[in-house]
């Protein structure tokens, strides 16, 4: 299936979760803190920790870890804190 | 160890305010809780401070001294303290009032101008200034009306500021001690508190543990009437800044004039310092159960999405409850006990006491002083029939 | 919307305490419903690959299974408790609710890995050592090239199997307590016993293959770089945990993976209002709580494994059919399974604690609660300047927990930095996950047009 990361198309295959596709592709940050601007990607991998926060077809605050890839899923960065579009 | 002029049972946002207003007229004061400081309401509440919800009256009258005494009262606690130890996220961010519906349009109208009657700032605003003031807020509103004097702090921070300069004039703040009683001498002269970790000499207790007030006053033998009353607040996630007044619905006013024991919830939008929104608040006498329920925390959600409909996508991180002290007559309780010398209330604030807690401060502080106080204290008396017959009965 | 349904045991949790119990309660002919957050079985334990289709384990007809589902709070009603679960694609608004009443609930919620603070832990790159296992294991993909596997415990060994499994090159295992005597000739001594040796001998035996050295008492105390970790220091320590100065090293890696021993997922059980003791849900010999008609099995009752939590599983599973009125013989072999299973845990326990010596790994301008973004000196300052003694008010001074873990990851961490001599301090969840505003708004099954009352799974 092919999915969008920050607007660029991105294979991904049944199964994988966000955090699957991004580490995959060489990614290990996609989200930047509200405070201090830090970069954050998976930390906890099992969906506690809420740092892997990414926004997925306009809803931010989706857990990359646990959310599974859905064809033409629109994922992009999420800078701290974010509205739902 | 030098023996203080007077304890305060209760180290929440009522009683720091008392023991900060005492302290400052020179008394020396000990601050007690069974647990920890700022733990009970106060850290439930959503920190309003508000002149909004009041109808004309004595407690309005409370308020309104009380809104011009926190910003005061902050200030000088940051000249005292530092402005970081004082910070309390005060904010005058005002309040914005809305019917949703034909049926509270017109009492909205009537009730802002009674308000304005007894010296309120209460601005009827059209639906598109509404609009302009809150950007998301929905369209569909009947009436509007804006307080600008409404504020906003965050309850715990400002507990602690206040408990911060009790300690810096030489108070003590003493958590995990359970006052049990009183002591009197053989002349009936007030003489102790007593604690589970012992007696404390003093001339004077103040009784301000909120909810909970009732149980002590009748450990000092001097029954109060005081009940809790259930509240909910869910909380979201940060956001941007979306919500810029503390928004609610014109049905608030009716919630908290009642004393029906159903559920009651009037919707309060309000964007915090930290970027979380809480939305409130549910009203419930069901004793001091601590349980949620799903159907509250469901009827919340509804009427904030209803006020709000951005709010829909926007995860709720938290929900979290705590009780309200109320008099029969939902009239604080501020005041010398006449049955027990020596034994002093300042509880029954309901939602408001966060707001209040200023005022009601500087009014023990006052009638301790035997100083004429800023507001009639005579409404909050200790024995008037609804605090003291019930319970006698 | 909601809709609400009847089960007479709901089991939450797929794990290897959460399937025995499905399977015990099931095989009496008890009508059990399983629910569990991820689309196959198995938990973090026999974590499966996700991105096939197979399913590797089976569960006995007329269980109803349903995946992708989490719990987000529970309520007494008469005769039991009432679920709500929102079933979906994670964190989706568009999850749909159902609320099931059953008469007994059994809670295998298992738990997660305690990571401690130090500088730099919140760069890119550093994991805990289940993220890097599940990545392994669901995903396939590893979090590094060169990849460090420090903290304490046996769970260490197979993430560094699995990580070896996926291409990476593992640079060594940093075990921040001292080696059990023996480990590597007789594994674990004490741990042999629970039916681990054979497993444990086959990740040594990975290790020796991959010439991956196994450090005891020593552990990373800082991690480098702008963006994402770069390199490492780690350092000998003391008995306490205290680093030993000179020890120092610098080690050039990608990623790191941390883990402290583990944390039992409680929110379920405090909002069940379950008796709790040193952290943990305290259980009877039938693995029942304090509350009539709730069970806990696996790591929520003390962290012991999967061969201990299989078998207080099929006890509660068991217990939970018999509650609900179905003909059971005592399962005295998971009985027998539970006390031996107990004195390896107390083995275990006893051989990886962690030491109070962390806490010098701190500097002041340390995170400690990754979400809030609070250091380590706005922690200390809501403590001591402001008297927040309390969980409660020092959340709200601090801010420390508040943030969308709620306290999951640093609560444990700010108790023990605060005095606050409570592991389960912070534990309490009235809403155990979070939800969408719109789906709380459609959460309460009395006031839906949507209600389907007494209707079977």
């Amino acid at each position: 299936m092919r999915v969008r990361v920050d607007g660029e198309v991105c294979e991904a295959e049944e199964g994988q979760t966000v955090a699957g596709v991004l580490l995959a592709a060489g990614r290990n940050s996609w989200r930047s803190t509200r405070r201090g601007g830090r970069p954050r990607g998976v930390f906890c991998g099992i969906g506690v920790c809420f740092d892997c926060l990414v926004v997925v077809n306009g809803v931010p605050d989706v857990r990359a870890c646990q959310r599974r890839v859905e064809p033409d899923d629109e994922i992009r960065t999420q800078h701290g804190a974010e509205l739902p579009s | 160890m030098v023996s203080p002029d007077i304890v305060v049972i209760g180290a929440g946002v009522i009683g720091a305010a008392c023991a900060e207003a005492l302290s400052a007229a020179g008394a020396r004061v000990t601050v007690l809780d069974r647990g920890a400081p700022a733990s009970g309401t106060t850290a439930a509440g959503e920190g309003n401070v508000l002149v909004s919800d009041k109808a004309p009256g004595p407690e309005l009258e409370l308020a309104q001294a009380s809104r011009k005494l926190w910003p005061e009262l902050l200030a000088a606690l940051a000249e005292e303290l530092g402005p970081e130890l004082a910070d309390a996220e005060w904010e005058p961010k005002g309040g914005l009032v809305v019917a949703t519906g034909d049926e509270s349009a017109a009492p909205l109208r009537d009730f802002a101008g009674a308000q304005r009657a007894a010296g309120v700032r209460a601005d009827p605003v059209t639906a598109a200034e509404a609009g302009a003031l809150e950007p998301h807020l929905t369209k569909a509103i009947t009436a509007a009306v804006h307080y600008p004097e409404d504020a906003q702090l965050q309850p715990v921070l400002a507990a602690t500021a206040l408990l911060a300069a009790v300690r810096a004039r030489g108070g003590e703040v003493r958590s995990g001690v359970r006052a049990i009683g009183i002591e009197a001498d053989a002349g009936g002269a007030f003489k102790a508190v007593l604690t589970d970790r012992g007696a404390i000499a003093c001339a004077a207790v103040v009784n301000a543990c909120g909810p909970w007030a009732g149980a002590f006053a009748a450990d000092a033998g001097a029954p109060i009437a005081v009940l809790p009353r259930r509240g909910m607040v869910l909380v979201t996630a940060p956001l941007p800044y979306t919500v810029r007044h503390k928004v609610y619905d014109a049905d608030y006013v009716g919630a908290v004039a009642s004393g029906d024991a159903d559920l009651q919830t009037s919707t309060v939008v309000e964007s915090t310092g930290t970027g979380t929104i809480l939305i409130g608040s549910s009203r419930q006498r069901v004793g001091f159960e601590e349980r949620f329920e799903v159907r509250v925390l469901a009827e919340l959600a509804r009427k904030a999405q209803r006020l709000f409909p951005i709010l829909a996508r926007v995860p709720v991180m938290r929900a979290y409850g705590g009780f309200r002290p109320y008099a029969p007559d939902h009239l604080p309780i501020i005041g010398a006990d006449p049955r027990v010398p020596g034994l002093w209330h300042a509880t029954g604030h309901e939602g408001a006491g966060i707001g209040l807690a200023a005022a009601t401060g500087r009014m023990i502080a006052d009638l301790y002083a035997e100083k004429e106080t800023a507001v009639d204290a005579s409404p909050f008396r200790v024995d008037r029939p609804a605090v003291i017959e019930e319970v006698a009965a | 919307m909601s809709r609400t349904v009847v089960s007479s045991i709901v089991v939450i949790g797929a794990g290897p305490a959460g399937l025995a119990a499905t399977r015990a309660a099931a095989d009496t002919g008890a009508d059990v419903t399983l629910i569990d957050a991820a689309p196959k079985l198995g938990g973090q334990y026999h974590r499966q690959d996700a991105r096939t289709g197979d399913e590797r384990f089976a569960l006995p007809a007329g269980v109803q299974h349903l995946r992708e589902s989490v719990v987000w709070a529970i309520e007494p009603i008469d005769g039991g408790h009432r679920a709500h679960v929102r079933t979906g694609p994670a964190d989706s608004p568009d999850r749909t609710g159902t609320s099931i009443d059953a008469a007994a609930l059994v809670l295998a919620t298992g738990a997660y890995d305690r990571a401690l603070p130090f500088p730099g832990w919140d760069l890119p790159g550093v994991f805990t050592a289940g993220a890097a296992q599940a990545l392994a294991k669901g995903q396939g993909v590893a979090v590094g090239s060169r990849v460090l596997v420090a903290g304490t415990g046996p769970f260490l060994l197979p993430v560094a199997s699995s990580l070896v499994g996926v291409g990476a090159e593992v640079v060594a295992i940093l075990e921040a307590n001292a080696a059990v005597r023996g480990w590597l000739s007789n594994p674990f001594g004490a741990l042999a016993g629970a039916g681990k040796a054979g497993e444990l001998a086959a990740y040594a035996a990975t290790l020796v293959r991959h010439r991956i050295p196994y450090r005891a008492r020593r552990a990373v105390i800082e991690a480098h770089g702008a963006d994402r970790v770069e390199a490492v220091t780690t350092a000998r320590l003391d008995a306490d945990w205290s680093p030993l100065p000179g020890s120092e090293k610098t080690m050039e890696v990608d990623a790191v993976a941390v883990g402290f021993g583990f944390t039992p997922q409680l929110e379920l059980a405090v909002s069940a209002r379950c008796e709790l003791r040193d952290g943990f849900v305290v259980v009877d010999a039938a693995q029942a709580t304090s509350v009539p008609g709730v069970f806990a099995a696996g790591e929520l009752t003390g962290i012991g494994g999967a061969t201990l939590s299989a078998a207080e599983g099929a006890v509660a599973g068991a217990a939970a059919a018999r509650h609900v009125g179905a003909e059971v013989r005592p399962p005295l072999q998971a009985m027998r399974r539970i006390r031996s299973g107990r004195r390896f845990a107390a083995a275990l326990g006893e051989a990886y604690p962690v030491r109070p010596g962390w806490r010098t790994w701190l500097r002041d301008d340390t995170l400690v609660c990754r979400c809030e973004e609070v250091d380590y000196a706005a922690l200390r300052g809501a403590r001591n300047d402001r008297d927040a003694t309390g969980s409660r008010s020092l959340k709200l001074v601090s801010r420390a927990g508040l943030g969308l873990c709620q306290g999951r990851v640093c609560g444990a961490n700010v108790a023990e930095l605060s005095g606050i001599d409570d592991p389960a301090a912070f534990a309490g969840r009235p809403m155990a996950v979070p939800l969408r505003l719109c789906e709380l708004a459609g959460a309460d099954p009395e006031a839906t047009p949507e209600i389907e009352p007494g209707v079977k799974v």
